[in-house]
């Protein structure tokens, strides 16, 4: 069998150096944003700069872009098994409470919390819903 | 094309000639490179998992108790955590050139390049060190010595919790990653490693980076939940 000639490719010490300039950059931009009130928009674009610095160590430091195909199918599936993860642990969290009950309410996404706040749902603090469906205490 | 090496009859006890670093299951050194990469991609793909289930409890969390994770994340020293993060990515850089160095055979530059990696990689962990032993002056340790107090305080111990576990379990797998490098570095340093074969060093670097890339994702989760509400109490 010969071998699938993907070369050993040698990345240039300046493909490094541009790499991190970039993280530098990133990283100084993430945090000016956090100083920056744009309230609904601030999670988002942090993390959006985080995936973009760890997409660009991937494909780079890592070596990904130059690796086989099967290699990068599986780095891929790794967003496949956190999107697992995240989103049918969200949606089973966010969908609790969802249906009217004698102790609990109408809204979605019914917490529990500790502490002296008492129970609220997440979407509307104003409104303090009775009681808590959840895990007990 | 097989390089002109040693005899392998004595150790092998059969007269091909091949890489001694070649297995007899590959018929390649690029093959059981591939492999070998392919392995360890899929023990990181594990390993981002077992970070996820802790962002996962981090998230929920944030969106029921976001006023206590902007307090909790304002407790936190924004200019250590950004050092850090140019430390670790830093440390990322001298890595890659470790393995690139590695890769052109360069063994004098290989071994410069990881010990400036672990260098790095103690700076991290003597800042967390720092970190972690500021939180216990200020009686911010959850389950040892919580004093904050606060309508929020319990909310607050969770994030500070989470804070502790996430953080805690990334400076073990530097630390891991520490001893790791020590292997590798001893290995360049005995000339162990050719442009043919460099292998652990590329595993290295992976496992490495990796580490960088969790880094990167818990700084702005931890420290920059909210810097711009000003601190309430």
């Amino acid at each position: 069998m010969s071998s699938s000639h993907v070369s050993s490719h040698v990345s240039p010490v300046s493909t490094y150096l541009t790499v991190f300039g970039t993280l530098m950059v990133l990283t100084t931009a993430t945090v000016a944003a956090a100083f920056v009130h744009i309230g609904a928009f601030n999670f988002p674009i942090a993390i959006g700069i985080a995936i973009t610095k760890a997409t660009v160590v991937v494909l780079f430091f890592m070596h990904v872009k130059y690796s086989s195909r099967l290699t990068k199918f599986v780095v891929v599936s790794c967003l496949f098994f956190l999107a697992c993860l995240f989103g049918l642990t969200f949606t089973d969290y966010m969908s609790r409470g969802w249906f009217a009950s004698p102790r609990g309410t109408t809204m979605a996404g019914t917490q529990v919390t500790v502490g002296a706040t008492p129970a609220r749902t997440a979407e509307a603090p104003a409104h303090e819903a009775p009681g808590g469906a959840g895990p007990a205490h | 094309m097989p390089e002109a090496l040693a005899t392998t009859a004595d150790a092998h006890g059969h007269a091909a000639h091949h890489h001694p670093a070649l297995q007899h299951h590959f018929e390649t050194l690029q093959q059981q490179k591939e492999a070998s990469i392919l392995g360890m991609w899929i023990f990181i793909v594990q390993e981002v998992m077992f970070f996820g289930g802790l962002l996962m409890a981090y998230f929920l969390y944030r969106v029921w108790y976001h006023e206590a994770w902007v307090e909790g994340s304002q407790e936190l020293d924004i200019l250590l955590g950004g050092f850090n993060t140019v430390v670790l990515i830093g440390s990322s850089l001298t890595m890659a050139l470790a393995v690139r160095s590695a890769q052109i055979g360069a063994r004098k530059a290989t071994v410069n390049w990881l010990l400036g990696t672990m260098a790095l990689g103690t700076v991290f962990l003597v800042v967390k060190v720092f970190e972690y032993h500021h939180k216990w002056e200020l009686g911010h340790v959850p389950g040892l010595n919580w004093t904050m107090t606060g309508p929020h305080a319990s909310q607050v111990e969770i994030f500070i919790s989470l804070y502790f576990a996430l953080t805690g379990l990334h400076a073990l797998h530097m630390v891991i990653g520490f001893v790791l490098l020590s292997v590798i570095t001893w290995m360049a340093h005995k000339g162990r490693f050719s442009p043919e074969w460099y292998t652990p060093v590329e595993l290295s670097g992976l496992y490495w980076h990796f580490v960088d890339i969790v880094w990167i994702f818990l700084f702005p989760l931890l420290y920059l939940v909210d810097r711009a509400t000003p601190h309430v109490g």
